[in-house]
């Protein structure tokens, strides 16, 4: 079977249907789509399969695993089993605990090698031969873009995992796309006064950067969020993705006149560039009549792990930390820890709570079709996940919530304490126009529901 | 200035590693005639070693304890059994264990070198070089796998003994104000440590009777298997040592570089750049190479020349092998007729 590309004109559809009243989506019940409307892989039995798609090989495997994890969590509270997780706390919700739609959930999974062609042949292999009706999952920004770009091409909707770049609701957005977790630009938004209020106005910063999208955009986005608060940017250095050793990319930073080191490292590379900063000494050093001093801007707790002690003092943000005390956190932290013994990473919280999202989106439709998906989803407020008041915004399928800024524990108290929440910065404060220039250039067009 | 010495420094640690592999592939490639694409993957059995034995060592018991965690259970209280054992002396046993580790190294790897030559490469000694990349490859991919389902894909930590942890002051040396030319201790530990084991290849070449057997062998097999020499038997044994340097390189590199699966394939292509550059089945050209090519990579990484010729840290290396293949096929100190023809 092929993929065949045909967009539905849902603008016409919707201009027809205004008189019944589906411009509100929060109080919105049953959609135009309900009914009648041809779509990709709609569920013909008792079931509804969901394509899990994670790096299950390769360097982010083990986030990968949690994320499947939170997965498999979240299909047996769908399912109406366990203790439910925070379906418990999720408001507004119509889910019942009885699958969705009536329809039990069921899974399959794809390895994406965290490789752009391998996760979509994997998600195309899920969608073809599996009938999955949604995709999600991911661990980088350059398999997100690529597999929400495929899923656009043929009618499913993709729930993104972990990506943070400015560019998957930027310039890559795309209807069927939906992202829950945080992007760089919030990340220097949240940070920028942070690092002001600790570190002063009169910094220079030395960016070292991975090579590719995430990179680049969390390279802009943290020096301009710096910059507006007095901080100079000395230099910004590109380096491989992977390069294992960055010994001559540190070297340089001892003699640029910088004091502070921006690492816009994630995953492995952020292991090995932030343990050899501490190991060149630069925690220690005094440049400019100043403490030197290190900032990695997205932190991963499962990656921080990796670099051990090194990470203690250092700022950086993370879309969700499992020591937050709210009530939607504590039941996932709960449900999670009793499933598996130990906490929850954000890779996890962000697929669990995606999922959780995607099966409301269908229950308040009325339909697993994509385009009813897309109109459930969009500019939907919520809350109780963990994040506090949640927007989904229509405009770029960015979720807007508070962002956390965290600094590697002092004290840990034990081996997945390791970060610490210094500080939940508003979500008004990492809120942008749709059309900022960092976002600018994107478009989301029609939803596609594959219907041939 | 100081940025130059420190980029020296970096290139002569880095190659050291490059050379302490390229050694051993440049060995087996000279006695055996085996291209050996496994043997980045002997480099990460050997950094697993330091990480069992630091597993080893820290290795918890309950103490008795309990104590509730964040989602309404309680987990045992422990402490590594050293510690409980030998107290003191058990915590300095951790500090040190990557250097300890070297007395775990060199057994398996001598023992892996020699499984892997008697169980698989020799029946590949007269197959073409493109089968045996292939199972070599093959090789490799397994031993990765194999370490990812034991030991995660995560990067784990291996610290350096305190003591050798820190930064070490150059600036004496070459008369700039203290503090101006430091550099990670351990890192330069490496760089004695490889040059030592150079050295003590060298001289066990040189001035053994085995090692001049070998020599011999590698040479012309054919007139010392005449002499009444078993030299098949010398041969696998200098597989086995070839396998235990890239080994020992390993695990000493774990306090630069925390290990994981993939940390071999990473080293890999790089040495064979070294051995091509340096010159097949030359020993010497090997370290050369392993050296020349760590300073080049260091300083083509400064941003004074990056400003000139953009990404030359990128493909510096790659660059310099196409050059010597085109001008000089044979490589810096690679026989004549080698890869000549």
């Amino acid at each position: 079977m092929s993929l065949i590309k045909k967009n539905l004109d849902r603008r016409g559809v919707l201009k027809g249907s205004a008189a019944a009243g589906l411009a509100a989506p929060m109080f919105f019940n049953g959609s135009a789509w309900a009914d009648g409307h041809a779509y990709l892989n709609a569920p013909k039995g008792k079931s509804v399969t969901l394509g899990f798609n994670v790096p299950q090989t390769g360097a982010y495997a083990d986030e990968g695993a949690d994320e499947l994890r939170a997965y498999k969590l979240a299909v047996k509270h769908l399912n109406g089993e366990g203790d439910g997780g925070m379906m418990n706390t999720f408001k507004p919700s119509n889910l019942k605990g009885n699958g969705v739609l009536g329809k039990k959930v069921e899974f399959v999974t794809g390895d994406t090698q965290t490789k752009s062609d391998a996760a979509r042949s994997s998600a195309k292999k899920m969608i073809e031969a599996d009938k999955a009706i949604m995709i999600t999952g991911g661990s980088s920004s350059g398999v997100a873009i690529a597999v929400q770009s495929l899923c656009q091409e043929a009618g499913v909707i993709f729930m993104a995992g972990l990506t943070h770049s400015n560019d998957t609701t930027g310039k890559d957005r795309r209807a069927n796309g939906f992202r829950h977790f945080f992007n760089g630009f919030m990340s220097g938004a949240a940070l920028a006064p942070v690092l002001e209020n600790n570190y002063g106005k009169d910094r220079k910063a030395y960016h070292l950067t991975a090579d590719y999208t995430w990179g680049w955009t969390q390279e802009q986005s943290i020096a301009d969020a710096t910059e507006s608060k007095g901080w100079e940017t000395v230099e910004k250095v590109r380096t491989p993705l992977g390069a294992g050793d960055f010994s001559q990319y540190l070297t340089p930073v001892l003699n640029s006149g910088a004091d502070v080191l921006v690492l816009n490292h994630y995953g492995k590379d952020m292991v090995n560039s932030l343990t050899q900063a501490v190991k060149f000494g630069m925690r220690d050093k005094q440049v400019n009549g100043k403490d030197f001093t290190i900032v990695v801007p997205l932190y991963s707790r499962l990656m921080a792990q990796g670099a051990g002690e090194n990470v203690k003092g250092i700022f950086g943000s993370t879309n969700w930390h499992w020591s937050l005390t709210d009530d939607g956190s504590k039941a996932f932290v709960k449900s999670f820890g009793q499933e598996y013994g130990f906490p929850p990473s954000q890779a996890a919280h962000t697929c669990y709570v995606q999922t959780l999202l995607y099966a409301n989106a269908a229950e308040t439709a009325g339909t697993f079709n994509p385009c009813g998906i897309v109109e459930a989803l969009e500019d939907f407020e919520f809350d109780g996940m963990g994040n506090g008041p949640t927007l989904y915004r229509g405009a770029d399928h960015q979720c807007f919530k508070d962002v956390l800024v965290v600094k590697g524990n002092e004290n840990p108290t034990s081996k997945f304490d390791i970060l610490e929440v210094v500080e939940v910065t508003p979500a008004a404060q990492v809120t942008y126009e749709p059309e900022h220039e960092m976002f600018a250039g994107g478009e989301l067009g029609e939803c596609n529901s594959g219907a041939a | 200035m100081d940025a130059i010495i420190l980029q020296v420094l970096n290139g002569l640690e880095k190659g050291g590693a490059y050379a302490l592999i390229a050694l051993g592939l440049t060995l087996i490639f000279g006695t055996l005639g085996v291209v050996n694409f496994a043997h980045g993957a002997l480099f990460m059995l050997g950094a697993f070693c330091a990480v069992i034995m630091r597993s080893l060592l820290t290795y918890e018991v309950a103490t008795g304890e309990v104590e509730a965690t964040a989602w309404g259970t309680e987990v045992a209280v422990t402490t590594p059994y050293v510690t409980q054992l030998f107290g003191e002396f058990g915590n300095t046993l951790i500090d040190w264990a990557v250097p300890v580790s070297i007395l775990l190294t060199i057994p398996v790897m001598l023992i892996v070198g020699l499984v892997m030559e008697r169980g698989l490469i020799r029946h590949f000694y007269k197959r073409p070089h493109a089968e045996q990349i292939l199972v070599t490859f093959g090789l490799a991919i397994v031993l990765a796998e194999l370490i990812k389902a034991q030991f995660g894909a995560n990067p784990i930590p291996v610290p350096e003994p305190a003591a050798l942890g820190g930064m070490a002051d150059f600036s004496g040396i070459f008369g700039s104000e203290p503090g101006t030319i430091t550099y990670p201790m351990w890192r330069f530990v490496y760089f004695l440590f490889s040059a030592f084991i150079i050295l003590i290849v060298f001289c066990f070449l040189k001035f053994t009777t085995f090692g001049m057997v070998v020599r011999a062998g590698m040479e012309d097999r054919e007139t010392v298997g005449l002499l009444g020499i078993n030299i098949g038997k010398r041969f696998t044994f200098m597989f086995a040592i070839s396998a235990m340097i890239a080994g020992l390189a390993g695990a000493m590199y774990t306090p630069i570089i925390s290990p994981d699966y993939n940390i071999g394939m990473e080293f890999l292509v790089l040495s064979f750049v070294v051995v091509v550059v340096g010159g097949m089945g030359s020993l010497g050209g090997a370290v050369s190479a392993g050296f020349l090519l760590g300073l080049l990579q260091s300083f083509s990484a400064m941003n004074e020349v990056k400003a000139i010729i953009p990404g030359i840290d990128q493909i510096i290396i790659y660059l310099v092998a196409i050059i010597v293949l085109l001008v000089r096929p044979r490589g810096l100190m690679g026989r004549k007729g080698v890869m000549e023809t």
